[in-house]
């Protein structure tokens, strides 16, 4: 597939059917993209597995870290890459080594290999790159348009809401409302 | 769900707006609220962090107001928008997030009269300088850049000389040197003219004229194209520096290609103020709803205005890009081919005495200072609006004495002509 764009509909896909994401390249720095991100996934289910040699052994919001990958001691649906472009390649080669495969490689804003979504793609595993997670599950869900940015998303349907006031999950589905 | 793209009309309805989960009103709810309740501390504390996306204070966000950014994002094809107070706040937030004492902006001179006030006056208390380009002429800009130079500044759509500025030419100009294109579009509207398709990187509006297009309420808005690299450069340091607002945080590697917008939100707008109402939100919102529909009534009704002035014999030069034969009238057919908008001037013979005594015979037009109403207003601007410019300012920004400026409404066009016809025919001689 290209990876110039993906339709709504893919991304709403992978972020429904992952639950596991092991994220590598996670910091502790607090105001550091990444850190950013893991919080948001965690605060919307989902299990993550911060991967950072350098922090090994201790937590980021509670999660233990790993040293790499093979460290998980569970099945890992996504490995989001919070690496630069280059070292993609590696990490991907890395998470083709699990058993079993993770469903999903998700490169960060700004990092794509093409060489390494093709090797995924060989191996069954769906491929995003230049894309947050974060960025769409807010956009997907409606909550990035409360900051004024643009979702690109029309939906005459209730939002579906989780919990709190301000707390939405993916929504746009007809089953979701 | 198919990735359709929607029509402009379509977006102009729903765009940002879904119905409310509490309640199921369709219409967004005006959410009067200065404040809004924290799930727990976490909460709190991801919010303040910018961590999460939500609402803590009506300064800052606001849902009636998201909605509104949300569309007029949508609507210029932008990432990402920020309302504000007035159009004039909105140049305040745009120009605070680029420019540190000592650095200036190129702006072009036909800009509305408030925002050459602006740029020559209460901007320099701030540090900030201005160069005046002329704005048909995309090659003085170049010669005015400098190291120092932060921002391009034009109107698509002149007010009130009517130029229709060459956007893609300026832009190109602005990426040779590395500086973003500021186009405020707020006479064409993005029904009109979308400038970041033509290479501008932020677009503004006062959403008072024709965006809310009924006169009744004040609010700008600044759309970020998500186009320029604030980390290219060291120049733009809001953007592309660790912030000790936010402990440290980098906006642009943490926002990508909204962080202006967020930048003039959480830096800009947070610490100086300007927000716009909720209520206004909303009846700028509901004005928007028919932006299609009113925006081409208003060009048709301004081209017949303007094909009968022309013909008059008190009507010494009619200046509408709509009109075949006007200077502008090649750019507005490549810029806004769907209509030269509904504000012009036309020169009246007699001077300032004759331009004086049209606007006053009016019965129907409304002498006042505004644009972009339902109703058809006139003004004489040498003696109002562009007052306080000196008269070589004045010349440059088409408001010589002569001058009468026209917004043309929503009437029935055959009703403002007769009304123009008589208020011409009263004049002595």
């Amino acid at each position: 597939m290209t990876h110039d764009s993906y339709s709504d509909a893919f991304i709403r896909d992978v972020l429904d059917t992952t639950k596991t994401i092991a994220m590598v390249g996670a910091s502790a720095n607090t105001v550091r993209p990444s850190y950013f991100v893991l919080k948001y996934m965690l605060s919307k289910g989902y299990r993550v597995f911060p991967i950072n040699p350098g922090q090994a052994g201790k937590e980021i919001l509670g999660q233990t870290v790993y040293g790499s990958l093979a460290d998980v001691p569970e099945p890992i649906d996504m490995v989001d890459i919070f690496r630069n472009s280059e070292a993609a390649l590696g990490v991907t080669q890395e998470a083709m080594t699990l058993k079993p495969l993770p469903k999903v490689i998700w490169m960060q804003l700004s990092v794509r290999n093409d060489e390494a979504a093709r090797l995924a793609e060989e191996a069954g595993i769906k491929v995003v790159m230049d894309r947050c997670p974060k960025i769409e599950y807010g956009r997907l869900s409606g909550e990035i348009g409360w900051t004024g940015v643009n979702s690109r998303m029309l939906s005459s349907k209730r939002p579906n809401l989780k919990a709190g006031f301000q707390h939405r999950g993916l929504g746009g589905k007809p089953s979701d409302n | 769900m198919s990735d359709r793209i929607p029509g402009f009309s379509t977006l102009a309805i729903h765009a940002g707006a879904q119905p409310d989960p509490s309640t199921g009103a369709r219409v967004t709810p005006i959410y009067q609220t200065t404040s809004f309740v924290f799930d727990d501390v976490d909460h709190a504390a991801s919010l303040f962090g910018l961590q999460a996306f939500g609402n803590i204070y009506t300064r800052i966000t606001n849902p009636t107001t998201a909605v509104l950014e949300e569309r007029v994002a949508a609507l210029e094809g932008g990432t990402a928008a920020l309302a504000t107070a007035s159009g004039h706040s909105a140049q305040l937030l745009t120009f605070h997030a680029m420019m540190t004492p000592g650095d200036n902006i190129v702006a072009g001179n036909k800009l509305y009269g408030g925002s050459i006030n602006q740029l020559n006056h209460s901007f320099k208390s701030f540090g900030w300088e201005v160069q005046w380009a002329d704005a048909t002429d995309p090659a003085s800009f170049d010669a005015l850049i400098n190291d120092k130079t932060r921002a391009i500044f034009i109107e698509s759509l002149a007010n009130p000389g009517g130029v229709v500025t060459d956007i893609a030419a300026i832009s190109e100009i602005a990426r040779k040197h590395n500086i973003p294109l500021v186009v405020d579009n707020t006479m064409a509207t993005p029904y009109l003219c979308r400038p970041i398709e033509h290479g501008a990187d932020i677009v503004l509006h006062s959403l008072t004229k024709f965006m809310g297009g009924h006169g009744n309420s004040m609010g700008g808005v600044l759309v970020d194209g998500g186009t320029y690299d604030w980390s290219s450069t060291e120049n733009y340091p809001m953007l592309s520096k660790p912030r000790p607002e936010y402990s440290g945080m980098v906006l642009h590697e943490t926002f990508g290609n909204f962080a202006f917008a967020i930048a003039c939100r959480v830096l800009g707008l947070r610490d100086l103020g300007p927000a716009i109402s909720p209520m206004n939100s909303f009846m700028l919102l509901t004005g928007i709803e028919t932006l299609p529909l009113r925006m081409q009534r208003h060009c048709d009704n301004a081209q017949k205005v303007a094909e009968f002035l022309q013909g008059h014999d008190k009507v010494a030069w009619v200046s509408y890009a709509g009109l075949p034969g006007d200077p502008n009238h090649e750019r507005q057919q490549k810029y806004m081919p769907k209509g030269g908008g509904a504000v012009f001037t036309f020169g009246v013979k007699g001077g300032y005495e004759a331009g004086v005594a049209v606007v006053t015979n009016c019965q129907i037009l409304s002498h006042l200072a505004n644009i972009g109403d339902t109703r058809s207003l006139i003004i004489h601007p040498a003696s109002t609006t562009h007052k306080q410019l000196t008269e070589e300012q004045r010349g440059a920004a088409g408001a010589t004495s002569d001058v009468v400026r026209l917004s043309i409404g929503l009437e029935d066009a055959e009703d403002i002509i007769a009304d123009l016809e008589q208020a011409l025919a009263a004049i002595d001689g």
